[in-house]
């Protein structure tokens, strides 16, 4: 792999490199410096959270120190100009996804808000009792209970399709449940715990020749993919800002506005009305109708940044990069004797899940963190998955656009070690 | 960083390989289950109680090293002691595992127990620690309901 030829982009606003190496994007990342004990810190729990580029850390800080003020109401010169920030961030959003319209984007706390919205708002309003609803067998926690308590209130059923043990959705399962009964289709795009990647155009596809929305929960996959929501013709996306090297406390729902705007609100109060009286109140337009209350101000103008720092990138170079280290930690992994990889797919992002013979994964997880190398270990929010392949929990390594070769080797060695101590 | 070897003792190790005690027990007349949702350890404590003293003792279940050595030394130490020696026990062992790092503490009457004095340099590690424990006195006072611990 030669990571000179691999990337081509800017890092810094005023530099412009035709080339650049991993070295120039890690010098970014001011946290990837850290020393854990006397070892430098090896982060490779990028699906958890990505790591802030100094730009993203420096706008929200910015807007502290010169815009702070609120949004959407005040006359006066920081008001505007915190508006103004604000909604650039929201027009940033809609270009990095190709929304139709601005108004299309609405800030969240997170893809498990956004998801949580959609179900409460629309999800009231249209499932009814015997309904269907599909999800997949891969879904994070955050896509699995807001439609079971959805379900649990309007005795409507939730439907599941299942995932071969490779990781992957039997789509020939799928179109047997989609039936006249069916409402609403919530599918991941990538799954956090296994790294599929789904064929969600099909899925899609699917769903709308029978006239059946779809949501689709791109945590996991915007960070890796360039994503257009109009290309994929998906009614709902959702994503979260800090797995996008944006603030946490920042995320977005995407929804066709046709259906934002037949949609009720999700919370009320200040921001989200027109006209309040005692007999009646008037919501606002979309997205405002969404966004009660003073929403994450600082967060969204930087998560407006995390996406400026990626367009300076080339994301077919990132996806590039990427895929390098996968396969080669795949090949590295499995020449470990007793080391399983959980999660087969053939179309995968960099997200890796494996178990150890006769070592319990949080015993992996406290050895290699004596290393300096931080991973993820449990069930990931996805007991399901879990469930279908026997297991109580994997050790998971996930890589991003600063990870290198070298520490792919790293891990390598410290995984043998643990094997040394506890095997 | 705290070394590794204070936390993964040999005698851990040993307990961790070979657990013993590692069977269900059908004549227990008391017996709980504890659970980590946060790292899937899961486990059964079985224990036969008479005249308040500890005739057997076993454990079932999955977990990491750590709990899984953990309920088996439990185990071995809880042979044979009565109910309030295991009361006072539990009482000892959390103070080991929950100290504040670099408060000093009494190891005398802990004997092998001693070994998970590493534990508390490991925060994330001190739940699957005392998991057995916490499900065993839940045992002991007839409660079969389910333990949390995370």
């Amino acid at each position: 792999m030669n990571e000179e030829i691999i990337y081509s982009g800017i890092a810094k606003k005023e530099k412009t490199f035709k080339t650049f190496d991993v070295k120039k994007v890690r010098e970014d990342f001011p946290i990837l410096q850290t020393k854990v004990g006397d070892k430098p810190l090896v982060y490779l729990d990028n699906a958890a959270t990505s790591q802030k580029p100094l730009s993203v850390i420096n706008a929200e800080r910015d807007y502290y120190l010169n815009l702070n003020s609120n949004i959407h109401r005040g006359v006066h010169f920081l008001s505007e100009h915190a508006t103004m920030a604000y909604e650039n961030a929201r027009r940033k959003v809609k270009e990095f996804i190709n929304a139709l319209s601005a108004c299309e984007i609405v800030f969240t706390r997170g893809a498990t808000e956004s998801i949580n919205l959609v179900a409460s708002s629309y999800g009231r309003m249209n499932i009814k009792k015997g309904d269907e609803i599909i999800i997949s067998e891969m879904e994070h926690h955050a896509n699995i209970v807001p439609w079971q308590m959805l379900c649990e209130e309007k005795e409507a059923i939730l439907k599941v399709i299942p995932m071969n043990d490779n990781g992957e959705l039997i789509l020939e399962e799928y179109t047997k449940m989609l039936n006249d009964r069916t409402k609403f289709v919530s599918v991941v795009y990538v799954s956090n715990s296994l790294g599929t990647i789904n064929p969600v155009t099909d899925i899609i596809e699917l769903a709308h020749k029978k006239n059946i929305p779809v949501l689709i929960d791109g945590a996991q996959a915007v960070q890796h993919m360039k994503v257009d929501v109009q290309t994929l013709n998906c009614d709902f996306f959702v994503f979260s800002g800090h797995k996008l090297f944006g603030p946490t406390g920042t995320g977005v729902l995407y929804g066709k506005a046709e259906f934002l705007n037949s949609m009720p609100p999700y919370q009320t109060g200040g921001d989200m009305i027109r006209s309040v009286t005692f007999e009646k109140t008037i919501f606002n337009d979309i997205p405002n109708k969404f966004e009660a209350g003073t929403p994450n101000i600082a967060g969204n103008i930087a998560l407006g940044e995390a996406i400026e720092y990626l367009n300076k990138l080339d994301f077919n170079l990132i996806a590039k990069h990427e895929h390098n280290l996968l396969d080669y930690a795949t090949k590295q992994l499995l020449e470990i004797d007793g080391l399983r990889i959980i999660g087969t797919a053939k179309e995968k992002a960099s997200v890796i899940s494996f178990v150890l013979e006769n070592i319990h994964p949080h015993d992996i997880g406290t050895i290699l963190d004596n290393e300096g190398i931080a991973i993820r270990t449990g069930h990931h929010c996805t007991q399901p998955v879990m469930q279908h392949f026997g297991i109580p929990a994997t050790a998971r390594v996930s890589f991003t656009l600063y990870n290198t070769k070298e520490e792919i080797d790293y891990l390598i060695n410290a995984v043998k070690k643990v094997i040394k101590v506890l095997g | 960083m705290s070394d590794l070897n204070q936390l993964y003792q040999e005698v851990i190790l040993d307990h961790n390989k070979s657990p013993r005690n590692f069977r269900k027990c059908d004549t227990c007349n008391h017996h709980s289950e504890g659970f980590n949702p946060l790292c899937g350890d899961h486990l059964w404590i079985y224990i036969d109680l008479e005249n308040d003293r500890i005739k057997d003792i076993s454990f079932q279940g999955n977990g990491c090293a750590i709990s899984k050595s953990s309920a088996s030394l439990m185990t071995s130490i809880l042979k044979g002691k009565t109910k309030k020696e295991a009361e006072e026990l539990f009482e000892a062992f959390h103070h080991v595992v929950t100290s504040k790092i670099g408060e000093e503490i009494d190891l005398t009457n802990l004997g092998k127990l001693s070994v998970f004095a590493g534990v508390r340099d490991y925060p994330a590690r001190v739940k699957c620690a005392s998991l057995a424990w916490h499900t065993m006195l839940k045992a002991l006072n007839g409660e079969v309901n389910l333990t949390i611990t995370e």
